[in-house]
């Protein structure tokens, strides 16, 4: 920002029509505060307790819970175990999704809302289901992966311990690059008809609008997209921990830092080590998506 | 103008502010709800009659459960007793009853009245003092009524805190179609299981005695059956030893079976394993005796093969465990004690039996389970064996002494993490138990119980 | 309409399927890219294609064949049937506890965060920044993790075992937020609302009478994803509600599905297919229904006025 815009923002900041901007955002923080604010400022309270499911006894402990979460394998294998996740998953799913959204939107598809209904279809799955549907396919007594081995004679583990990481990538991938590629596609109707028309009289082919203006223009919802993803990642829960009926032993209670605060809550009462597990998590998740904000977007927000 | 509307600013975010704070303030108070000491007996010593009085006068009472005969029983009730009205409510089943169940509790409102809680979940509820007392309506005169197993798994130390439901004792169910076919007798031992087991798996590679992926419950009635009591409780004193005798007898017939990889790894109650049930590929079923209910509602493609023998034994001699079952249980927060005990004692004492025996339930009852018209009923779905003589002789031969922690819920859920992984690594069990004793030591030391010390 | 659009934004545009892009812009249709596609669909329709394939099986059927291949007897429509009837009828109850949730939670996260984004976007008030670093902070926090704090909370409201605990929670979209945030942005030109303006019109006014029409594919796309978002809600009111007449599809669908463990197991599978079926065709509708909001494309939004 150029001194001369700041000095004139600074102006507009206590201008009347600017202090307006609070009055569309307070609807919307008041119920966040009820709804997010809230729990969080209760579990950071929480946090800093111990009691002992069977005989009460509330003992402050400050920072206590604090250095056991820092010190807990159990914490930092889930933990690793979703960057691994992240850093897969990710790529593929965005990957996927721009490249649908741009194939979409380039009219050189034919029936492209057919396309788009379909590629949105899984993204309207209930988790629930859509695990119900995968761990079906992935079966090797009954399954489709049993049936595929039996024809080609290959030996697919789909939920073994080896390769559930990967079907469990499988899975997020094919229920969230619809949803993923609806962001890109709203976002490309954004950009206004003449660039495209200036484009074509400067001769630029196919895949040079795609790069010098569709994907500038998607910048500000692949950085949203980006974050969201990274978030969704962090808090991987729902797939895993459906999963795990199929395969108890091979999806642990920590398998991811989620998954472990929910068993420490819902299976040991152990509520005040985890909201500190939680609170440890969401500050990890929160830099690191506050640092993807900062280099994907300068200016996007 | 101009100032109205900064003014108004202001008071929103006043407002916001305000909302924040309150709810904090809120959040703050709700901790303390619910927690209860427990030797907190909770009112005077009342008589079986206060019941009877309570029934008279009526009133509202919520029953959470997921038993499928519940419905009849709560309409059979409000026939006989048209002042009460009872509100039945199916929160879930199993981990999603006890969620909600342990939520209500803790938040000290929205708790039923009555609630189903299986006996190994028993202890975690009774101990914090979540429940009453039954003594108190002097519900301990009705001993004789129960067999021992039962009647003992309904106490915590000595307090009564539920009347059973219902009975597992365990026994073999095994598809006849698949034994015949391969000429192979039905073992009385484990000796003759696992041979059978070889027998079998070399015939068709397709073929399992049995499916077994790691199940705490299952762990849990073996080890019972051989005889081990790893888990002993006298108030905040826990004992746990996963490799005391009976947990090695028990994993030296499992580890091989397992390691040789005889049992099939379909994890139990998964799509994949009621195939199995009806397709014969999974050849017996060593469960606890409501399982005939569970064939006949979920595996009618096998009706007509399976047949019911006693559960195989290290010796020869008759001996079994338990394995599942449920207690009605009156939970501290009701406002109708008396009522709601006298609503328990009317389900698994009284008129509410007999519909629960329709739906194809197994009787905790010791004059039910004598009834020649019960034990003797020829069950067509096993091809008209009287599957119940079997059954009922079960009953009589559980191995007495067992007890399960007083953090067995927390316990099932980490078995996976430990124990269970010796399954899937196909390595000693031994060295699984041992993990898994290691995490609850380290859990119940945590917790305030003086484990192992 | 107010006088302050450009005559392009307020002219309709003409539309048909390939947007909006006119005759000479339009390129030929590539085989090879349709192709690809047509792989990539392939592939997200084999579970579909299987959960179909289920719904139209018997209980019986549906534990002794294939999974991609035909049972025995047709039996979609008994299953439907026996679905909408089973227990009294209660999953036609989810069903409309569902619209409700739906209705009221997605229809008004949709409109609070469009208000929050546009007012982010367009206005430079104090505490903006501010805003977006306490929004991104508290949903870094996992909400499963926050299920006991939360649950506490609301039952000390009073709330737990009410519509309320399942509809406020979904009044708020972070995600929404962000999105009409950017996609403001965008699309609301900044001399457009100084020309209205100019014109005198209050800020309110302007909002809904210009800048919602802009805003419109935005706002059908977050419509959208509220509307999925509250239609899968699972765990949230798992945890919230302990009455069964209030549950949503979700909750009792799992329901019926756990009805299949332990002693007493009665399961219901043909009910679970059939049901996850009908529970995820209203979204297909509503999404046809939604669709031709983004083919008018952005200019285009403000076609009928």
């Amino acid at each position: 920002m150029s001194s001369a815009v700041q000095a004139v923002s600074h102006r507009r900041w206590w201008s009347n029509r600017d202090l307006r901007g609070w009055s569309f955002v307070a609807p919307f923080l008041a119920v966040f505060a009820l709804v997010f604010l809230a729990p969080i400022g209760y579990a950071i309270y929480l946090s800093l307790y111990r009691e002992q499911a069977f005989f009460g006894g509330k003992t402050f402990v400050g920072f206590g819970n604090y250095t056991d979460v820092f010190s807990d394998g159990k914490f930092w294998e889930g933990a690793v175990r979703v960057l691994l996740f992240l850093a897969v998953q990710v790529p593929i799913m965005l990957g996927l999704a721009l490249a649908a959204a741009l194939a979409i939107d380039s009219g050189r598809l034919r029936a492209p809302r057919v396309f788009r209904l379909v590629i949105f279809l899984p993204y309207a799955v209930p988790g629930v289901v859509a695990v119900l549907m995968w761990g079906y396919l992935y079966g090797t007594s009954f399954g489709l992966a049993a049936d595929i081995n039996h024809l080609l004679g290959t030996a697919l583990q789909p939920l073994s311990g080896r390769w559930v990481l990967t079907s469990i990538v499988n899975i997020v991938t094919w229920e969230f690059v619809g949803y993923n590629m609806l962001i890109f596609y709203s976002a490309l109707r954004t950009v206004p008809e003449d660039l495209y028309e200036a484009a074509a009289l400067d001769g630029a082919g196919a895949l040079r609008t795609v790069f010098s203006i569709k994907i500038p223009a998607l910048r500000g919802a692949i950085v949203i997209a980006t974050i969201f993803s990274i978030i969704g990642s962090f808090q991987l829960f729902n797939e895993p921990n459906i999963l795990r009926n199929l395969v108890p032993n091979v999806i642990n209670t920590n398998y991811t830092p989620n998954m472990y605060a929910y068993n420490l809550s819902f299976g040991g009462q152990q509520y005040n080590y985890s909201a500190t597990v939680a609170i440890v998590m969401g500050v990890l998740t929160a830099i690191i998506a506050y640092v993807v904000q900062l280099r994907g977007s300068r200016d996007a927000l | 103008m101009k100032i109205g509307h900064r003014r108004r600013f202001r008071r929103l975010g006043l407002i916001l502010a305000a909302l924040t704070a309150s709810t904090l303030i809120l959040a703050g108070c709700g901790g303390s709800g619910g927690s209860g000491s427990a030797n907190d007996s909770g009112g005077t010593k009342a008589s079986p009659q206060a019941l009877d009085a309570a029934l008279k006068k009526g009133g509202t009472i919520t029953y959470w459960t997921w038993t499928p005969s519940a419905e009849a029983q709560v309409k059979a009730f409000m026939v006989e007793y048209p002042n009460v009205k009872v509100n039945l409510v199916n929160a879930g089943t199993g981990n999603d009853h006890y969620t909600k169940l342990q939520n209500a509790i803790k938040a000290g409102s929205g708790a039923p009245d009555v609630a189903q809680i299986e006996y190994q979940a028993l202890p975690q509820y009774a101990l914090p003092g979540y429940l009453v007392d039954l003594r108190q309506y002097g519900l301990d005169s009705l001993e004789s009524d129960y067999t021992p197993s039962t009647w003992r798994a309904v106490h915590v130390g000595d307090g009564l805190y539920g009347l059973p439901q219902d009975s597992g004792p365990m026994a073999m169910f095994y598809d006849k179609t698949v034994f015949d076919k391969y000429h192979i007798d039905v073992p009385k031992t484990w000796d003759e299981y696992t041979a059978a087991a070889k027998k079998l798996h070399a015939a068709d590679p397709k073929e399992y005695i049995t499916n077994d992926s790691g199940d705490p419950g299952f762990t849990t009635s073996m080890i019972w059956q051989a005889g081990g009591k790893p888990f002993t409780t006298d108030g905040k004193k826990v004992t746990i030893n996963l490799q005391d005798e009976g947990s090695k007898k028990w994993t030296a017939v499992w580890n091989p079976l397992v390691q040789q990889g005889l049992v099939s790894q379909i994890p139990g109650w998964s799509d994949e394993w009621f195939k199995g049930l009806a397709n014969g590929t999974i050849a017996t079923m060593i469960y606890g005796a409501w399982m005939p209910g569970v064939f006949e509602s979920s595996a009618p493609g096998g009706s007509g093969n399976w047949r019911v023998a006693p559960m195989p034994t290290y010796d020869g001699q008759p001996a079994t465990a338990e394995n599942g079952g449920s207690t009605e249980s009156v939970i501290k927060q009701s406002k109708n004690p008396a009522l709601a005990a006298a609503f328990v004692r009317w389900l698994n004492n009284g008129n509410g039996i007999k519909p629960f025996l329709e739906k194809g339930g197994f009787p905790a009852t010791v004059k039910d389970l004598k009834d020649p018209s019960f034990v003797n009923k020829p069950d067509p779905y096993f091809g008209g064996q009287q599957v119940n003589q079997v059954l009922t002789a079960a009953a009589d031969s559980v191995v007495p002494g067992w007890s399960y922690l007083p953090f067995e819920l927390y316990a099932n859920t980490i078995y996976g993490d430990t124990a269970g992984k010796a399954y899937q690594a196909k390595s000693d069990l031994n060295g699984g138990l041992q993990a898994w004793q290691d995490a609850l030591v380290k859990y119940g030391n945590q917790q305030g119980f003086e484990v192992n010390k | 309409m107010t006088a302050t659009m450009s005559p392009e934004q307020a002219q309709p545009v003409a539309v048909e399927s390939t947007g909006r892009r006119s005759s000479a812009l339009r390129p030929g249709k590539s085989r090879v890219l349709t192709g690809v596609m047509v792989l990539y669909v392939i592939y997200t329709l084999i579970p579909l294609v299987w959960l179909v394939i289920s719904a139209t099986k018997t209980q019986t059927d549906l534990l002794s064949t294939a999974g991609l291949a035909p049972g025995h007897s047709f039996a979609l429509f008994s299953n439907i049937k026996e679905t909408l009837t089973y227990r009294d009828g209660i999953f036609l109850r989810w069903f409309a506890n569902t619209l409700l949730y739906v209705v009221v939670g997605a229809g008004g996260a949709t409109l609070l965060s469009t208000a929050a984004g546009y007012g982010l976007a367009k206005y430079r008030f104090p505490g903006r920044r501010a805003v977006f670093a306490v929004v991104l902070g508290a949903i870094a926090i996992p909400p499963t993790a926050l299920a006991v704090p939360t649950f506490l909370m609301f039952s000390n409201m009073g709330l737990t075992n009410t519509v309320w605990a399942i509809i406020v929670p979904s009044l708020v979209s972070p995600f929404g937020l962000y999105l009409m945030w950017v996609y403001a942005e965008e699309a609301v030109p900044q001399e457009l609302l100084e020309a209205a303006r100019i014109d005198g019109a209050g800020e309110f006014r302007i909002f809904w009478t210009v800048s919602l029409r802009l805003l419109a594919p935005g706002v059908v796309t977050v419509l959208l994803f509220a509307l999925v978002s509250t239609w899968n809600n699972y765990f949230l009111p798992l945890i919230m509600l302990s009455k069964p007449n209030l549950y949503p599809l979700t909750v009792g669908l799992t329901q019926w599905s756990n009805q299949a463990h332990g002693a007493g197991a009665h399961p219901v599978y043909n009910l679970v297919v059939t049901g996850s079926l009908l529970t995820i065709v209203p979204l297909i509708v509503v999404f046809f229904l939604l669709q031709r909001f983004w083919q008018s494309g952005l200019s285009a939004g403000s076609v009928k006025q």
